[in-house]
């Protein structure tokens, strides 16, 4: 069953001219979508009208998920520094007129369940990069949606956190089994988080190609060193360069 | 040490001055009309300590009540016009030329329409044209600089107008707003002392009139330390002001 689809969607940009497409990506329930591309190939645009924030110019966009059960984590934390982190996780609850005690509490039970039970009366500013990214992941978990859009949730981070918080994110879709889109740079993150990576030309961005990730989601230890990684990772590579020269 | 060192040096090179100043003036025999040596600055200070503290308060009272006028004023403009573009585009222009415009060009009117019996409610009016503006544009930018993506995040979660002013935009107008206060603090004892000058009355007894009072009378020491009380009263507005802006950043951001 498809959760979201765009079907052969453009973005008219004034001044700047075509910014995507004719861009098609069907997104299917409980799946895992990793986006990649080269800068400026349009893969925020196409995330943020999955996110239903933009229209096309040209082309459908179609949508299971209601208010609500579409969640962003940005590429930035985007946390309010003047809220806690528990209130910066209950505020989606809020906005849509949940009790302030109720948002409090499902903030919580979402905080902890990213590891940061302990952290919820933390500042924004008092946070790690990689403490403030799990609060943004936390919140955009709290209203438990049906769609989960990551626009590059990682590229801030050092290694060794985006890896630790790749495996998070794994975890915490294995819970609900979300829909995810997420858009990266990077080829190994897009084969190691997602069951299926669409690789994107340059802007305007069309699909160059798609490749399937074998292998089981959460991903087993060793999953880098597996055949079937080291695969896709070729095969995206391949794909990004086709896409390159297209 | 590097704090002690941040203090030393100003103090230094002020006792060094006023010792320089000392003695050319008791070397070259200058008349105390035209240039006071600083010992007979201190000795008016210490004389007139009484009436000059009390002309403090005169002028810091009518500049504080002046940025309240101001504040409210400014920020209530600012919310109503952020809420309204036309209303942006109708008050901008009136806002700049009332910036732009000297407030002793104003002064004259002002004090008519005050009436000359009240030369308080004129000055704390001037002052209070002059704090307007950086609150007023602290306020408006403030408003609108709330972070992108967190204006994306409450179109998507559906935030209805009166939530995204009160859950977003005005929390993020706070830093902006404590730097206007700031700066427009210190440019409301600047305006009421200008317009205490132009008002050129007695009625205020602020320190401006204290300055004037004395150099009509030729007693220049009294001016200068009049002068003095007035560059330790802005001094200590600032400290107080920049202290202020701190704890309200630290407030807000939580450290």
């Amino acid at each position: 069953m498809s959760v979201a689809a765009l079907r052969q969607v453009e973005v008219d940009y004034a001044g700047r001219g075509k910014a995507l497409g004719p861009f098609s990506l069907d997104i299917g329930a409980g799946e895992i979508v990793a986006l990649v591309g080269p800068s400026g190939c349009g893969k925020s645009t196409a995330l943020r009208l999955l996110a239903g924030l933009e229209a096309p110019t040209r082309g459908e966009v179609a949508r299971t998920p209601g208010r609500g059960e579409t969640a962003v984590v940005f590429q930035a934390p985007t946390l309010a520094p003047w809220l806690s982190a528990r209130a910066n996780v209950a505020l989606p609850l809020e906005l849509a007129g949940v009790g302030r005690r109720e948002a409090a509490a499902r903030a919580e039970a979402a905080l902890a369940r990213v590891g940061l039970g302990a952290a919820a009366d933390a500042r924004p500013a008092q946070l790690s990069g990689g403490m403030a990214m799990r609060v943004s992941l936390a919140r955009a978990l709290v209203t438990e949606p049906k769609l989960l859009l990551l626009d590059e949730p990682f590229a801030a981070l050092d290694e060794i956190t985006r890896r630790a918080l790749a495996d998070d994110v794994l975890a915490l879709w294995a819970q609900a089994k979300p829909a995810i889109v997420f858009v990266t740079h990077n080829v190994e993150e897009a084969a190691y988080m997602a069951d299926r990576v669409a690789v994107m030309t340059r802007g305007p961005g069309r699909i160059a190609g798609e490749a399937k990730v074998a292998g089981p989601l959460p991903r087993p230890t060793g999953f880098r060193t597996a055949a079937a990684f080291r695969d896709t990772v070729e095969a995206v590579s391949g794909l990004l360069g086709q896409g390159m020269a297209a | 040490m590097r704090r002690l060192a941040a203090i030393a040096a100003p103090v230094a090179l002020i006792v060094l001055l006023l010792a320089a100043w000392e003695i050319a003036c008791r070397a070259l025999a200058v008349p105390a009309y035209f240039l006071p040596t600083p010992s007979a600055i201190g000795q008016a200070l210490i004389a007139d300590w009484p009436t000059l503290l009390a002309s403090a308060w005169a002028t810091l009272r009518m500049a504080l009540m002046a940025l309240v006028v101001a504040s409210l004023i400014a920020q209530g403009v600012a919310l109503a016009v952020a809420l309204s573009p036309t209303a942006e585009r109708a008050v901008r222009p009136l806002a700049v030329v009332l910036q732009v415009t000297p407030v002793v060009a104003i002064a004259p009117l002002v004090l008519i329409w005050a009436g000359i019996d009240h030369p308080t409610r004129a000055i704390v009016a001037l002052a209070a044209i002059v704090a307007f503006f950086p609150i007023f544009s602290g306020a408006l930018t403030g408003l609108k600089s709330a972070d992108p993506d967190l204006e994306r995040l409450f179109d998507l979660y559906g935030a209805s107008r009166g939530q995204r002013l009160v859950r977003l935009r005005l929390p993020s107008a706070v830093p902006f707003l404590l730097e206007g206060h700031k700066v427009a603090a210190g440019l409301a004892v600047i305006g009421a002392v200008v317009a205490e000058f132009v008002a050129g009355s007695g009625g205020a007894q602020g320190l401006a009139w204290r300055i004037l009072e004395a150099g009509n009378r030729l007693q220049t020491a009294k001016m200068f330390a009049a002068l003095v009380v007035l560059g330790l009263m802005g001094a200590l507005l600032h400290a107080l002001l920049e202290a202020g802006e701190k704890a309200g950043l630290r407030w807000w951001r939580g450290r």
